[in-house]
């Protein structure tokens, strides 16, 4: 008795099932921690009541030989269910599904238990990890007899994509598709397309101007007949599932008729009223209260900025309405919700910049020269508010020497633990831009250089040719406190020179914080708006880091760009390419399988109690007041099993997780613990 | 009996949120002990009281119940449910004569490998502390029954 199991089956009581375990070492992945021989041979012979007929051990079971390993065994010794110890379901459910379709068993009875991220990574006692791997076997074998053979639903796509921002990244996927021959529409919040890369002024490391390569590709997208730009706009609700989603967009009123409007810009012109554009222009410019963001934005209607126009708030004025030539602006226009369908979301809504006020010992909105690296951009800009001339704030001296801090608000426990990943490369531009324009003495402090893409680091050797300076050390402070002789009227940057080994302290004209590239404020909004989940820094998650990086957990919602993480251009226009041909690849094949994850009312159990019918988000229970029963519509069911838990006569059930599924899996873990207990009251 | 108790804990995993941090506790290899034995629900809103029941009928010492952050659930508002079942749960087993202690619910992001690694290693602490579970003897033929019990028995 003392080493005995108890049986979960009565003697006699023959198993119904064949079933075959199969424990994968994954190398040493598993087999350092695990001991897999001993699993096996338990399995083998203690699970032989509950009907298993061979327990196999292989090194790789995921290898081909291993998945063949499965098949012979499902043919030559007739198996009907099988349990495959090894990684998570979410690696590998589908591997092992197709190795058992593939013997022609059908891939819902087989069920792949994690030994690997639930065991061998995380516990390190070899004896404790065996028996909870067995407990894990156990589980798993006893959950299949009860699963029961199911198809995948068959959903058909839509071919029309929706893509979220229309920055770099939106534009590129939304060509991608376009120029494939299928429907896109293109949601921005701001009145033009472009994003951040329509405010720089040059792209490293090759010197291109933004411009000259981004607007041809906007000019591109507002033209392009598959496109429906819907700028000023922005998505409110999200329904649907994968191939079919339903996504409501509030179109603000722009107060210009798109239809009318020809964007000569005489209302822009004569619009007596100016303020501060602090998104285009970083703070640093003004814009008209009727404005397009920047001469070449698409599409070229302007938008009236009703919180500071004239009218809107004093009811006076209607210069625009008097003088434009086609009669296009339109006071009483409202915001209009659109509903569109859609197979597939791509989300591209990028990035916001650090708030440098937060770091209050570099000064930023306290000391007048100290900026950021997005005014950098506008002050460098040929079309920004200085005609790319690079001058202190009083807008008129040229600095003679120039301080550039790398990593604010980045790599920093305070702020954020990552790296921006531009910060180096655009820190290296602006000293260039600088020391070309001005001819100024430049400084950047940084911690660690990091130029890893193509061509970056041949661009950084060639800025310090030109005799930039770069100091090692994380810049304690910027003042304009002078303490010394030659600091009075500068900022002196204070810095621990590492490589020095000494403090300096460092008199400048001008400060450029390259700022950390941040989650979007509202990214966490977004987020739930679309069923995705951020990470603990607020990006959003991607399916795989390395495998997948374009996809998300969300079947159907593809991520693209600096929505997921810091990233520059090339990588963002690949990332949208890439989510495109994602994308593509769905609408390509008409229709996707779905897990058949559903719930079900029994009609002859059903009471009528109606409990069952609040509890459903997704209204897809309905009730027949004539027969006085409930009834899930599998169209709209998302499968989370609340109805199922939650009917008191038992009547609904849900596929691939049924009440006899999971208590068996609860006996099937406890066994071992069951088996312990007796042999200690026995002993 | 000099040997530490080592509870046996089922846990209740969602996954979408907490099946996924215990993917990324594994991947990063956090260590936690090996008392816990996971199952996947598709949601936390999927956990029938019953299975907590059985759990702990069946020889478990404690359950451990996981899901999404409140306003963060997969199924839009579902966690709220399980939250509803686990505060009726907790005063059924107090009335059942068991600590409701032994029934834990915590919100783990996919994200929070971290958290729920360390939400693990604190339960397993309580529940070693708390020692084996004992339903109360109805029958009376255990001393360690409340007083009262004998007499609801009959």
């Amino acid at each position: 008795m003392t080493s005995q199991a108890i049986p979960l089956h009565l003697p006699g009581d023959a198993p119904h099932e064949k079933i075959g375990v199969y424990v994968c070492h994954c190398g040493t992945n598993i087999a350092a921690t695990v001991d897999v021989a001993e699993v096996r041979d338990w399995a083998g012979q203690r699970l032989e009541d509950s009907g298993v007929v061979v327990s196999r051990d292989y090194k790789f079971m995921c290898s081909s030989l291993g998945q063949e390993l499965i098949e012979k065994d499902i043919k030559d010794l007739g198996l009907t269910r099988v349990v495959v110890a090894a990684c998570s379901p979410h690696l590998h459910e589908g591997t092992f599904r197709g190795a058992c379709k593939r013997a022609g068993l059908n891939p819902y009875l087989c069920e792949l238990v994690s030994i690997r991220e639930q065991v061998s990574w995380v516990h390190t006692d070899k004896h404790a990890a065996t028996d909870k791997a067995k407990a894990v076997v156990s589980g798993g074998v006893e959950r299949v007899v009860q699963n029961t053979p199911l198809e995948p639903l068959h959903v058909p796509i839509h071919p029309a994509t929706l893509v979220v921002g229309g920055g770099i990244a939106g534009i590129q996927a939304a060509l991608e598709i376009a120029n494939a021959g299928f429907p896109v529409y293109l949601v921005e919040r701001e009145p033009s397309i472009g994003g951040h890369m329509a405010q720089f002024d040059k792209t490293f490391p090759t010197l291109d101007c933004a411009a000259c390569i981004l607007t041809p590709r906007m000019v591109e997208a507002g033209a392009n007949p598959n496109i429906t730009l819907l700028t000023w706009s922005e998505v409110v609700d999200v329904k649907g599932y994968v191939g079919n989603f339903v996504v409501t967009v509030n179109k603000k009123a722009r107060h210009v008729n798109e239809a009318l409007c020809t964007g000569c810009g005489i209302c822009q012109e004569k619009c007596p009223k100016k303020v501060v554009d602090e998104v285009y222009e970083a703070g640093l410019g003004y814009r008209k209260a009727v404005y397009t963001p920047f001469p070449q934005a698409v599409p070229k209607y302007p938008v009236i900025d009703v919180a500071s126009c004239t009218f809107f708030q004093k009811g006076t004025c209607r210069a625009c309405e008097k003088l434009c030539p086609t009669n296009a602006i339109d006071f009483s226009q409202k915001d209009e919700l659109l509903t569109v369908e859609v197979g597939n979301i791509i989300l591209a809504t990028g990035y916001d910049l650090f708030d440098a006020r937060r770091i209050p010992q570099y000064g930023y909105g306290r000391l007048a020269n100290v900026f950021t690296s997005l005014e950098f951009e506008r002050l460098t800009n040929a079309a920004g508010p200085t005609n790319g001339a690079i001058v202190l704030r009083d807008g008129q001296t040229t600095p003679k020497t120039v301080g550039i801090i790398h990593c604010v608000g980045s790599r920093d426990r305070n702020y954020n633990n990552y790296c921006s990943a531009i910060c180096c490369m655009q820190s290296v531009k602006f000293a260039h831009l600088v020391k070309e324009r001005t001819g100024a003495q430049v400084y950047n402090f940084y911690i660690d250089m990091r130029t890893t893409a193509k061509a970056y680091d041949e661009f950084y050797q060639r800025v310090l040719e030109e005799g930039t300076l770069f100091v090692r050390g994380r810049v304690a402070e910027v003042t304009d406190a002078a303490r010394q002789p030659g600091e009075e009227g500068q900022l002196i940057i204070q810095v621990e020179d590492t490589l020095a080994g000494r403090q300096r302290r460092i008199p400048v004209d001008m400060v450029i914080l390259s700022a950390a590239l941040e989650p979007r404020r509202d990214a966490k909004a977004t987020a739930q708006r679309f069923g995705l989940s951020c990470s603990a820094d607020g990006w959003m998650i991607e399916k795989h880091p390395k495998l997948d990086p374009v996809a998300t957990m969300t079947e159907g919602i593809f991520a693209a760009g600096c929505v997921t993480g810091p990233k520059d251009i090339p990588n963002t226009v690949a990332q949208g390419a890439a989510a495109a041909a994602r994308v593509l690849g769905m609408i390509q094949r008409r229709e996707i399988e779905l897990e058949p994850i559903k719930a079900s009312v029994n009609q002859e159990q059903c009471s009528g109690c109606r409990i069952c019918n609040n509890l459903c988000p997704f209204n897809a229970i309905l009730f027949h007041e004539d027969r006085m029963v409930s009834e899930i519509n599998p169209a709209l069911c998302q499968g989370c099993g609340t109805c199922v838990a939650a009917c008191p006569a038992g009547a609904i059930s849900g596929t691939g997780f049924s009440n006899e599924q999971i208590l068996s899996q609860i006996d099937g873990l406890l066994m071992l613990n069951v088996a312990r207990q007796s042999a200690a009251v026995t002993a | 009996m000099s040997e530490q108790f080592e509870p046996v804990i089922i846990g209740f995993t969602c996954n979408w949120c907490s099946y996924r941090a215990a993917d990324l506790a594994g991947t990063a290899r956090m260590k936690y002990p090996a008392n816990v034995r996971l199952i996947r629900l598709m949601c936390s809103g999927r956990l029938d009281p019953t299975f907590v029941m059985k759990a702990l009928a069946g020889g478990a010492d404690a359950v451990l119940i996981t899901g999404c952050h409140p306003g963060e659930c997969h199924y839009i508002e579902q966690n709220y449910k399980a939250l509803r079942r686990y505060l009726l749960l907790r005063r059924t087993l107090g009335g059942l004569g068991i600590e409701p202690a032994r029934v834990k619910l915590v919100w783990a992001s996919a994200a929070e490998g971290a958290k729920l690694t360390h939400e693990i290693t604190s339960f397993v602490e309580e529940i070693r502390s708390l020692g084996p579970l004992h339903w109360p003897q109805w029958d009376g033929a255990e001393t360690s029954a409340p007083a009262q019990a004998p007499a609801a028995a009959d």
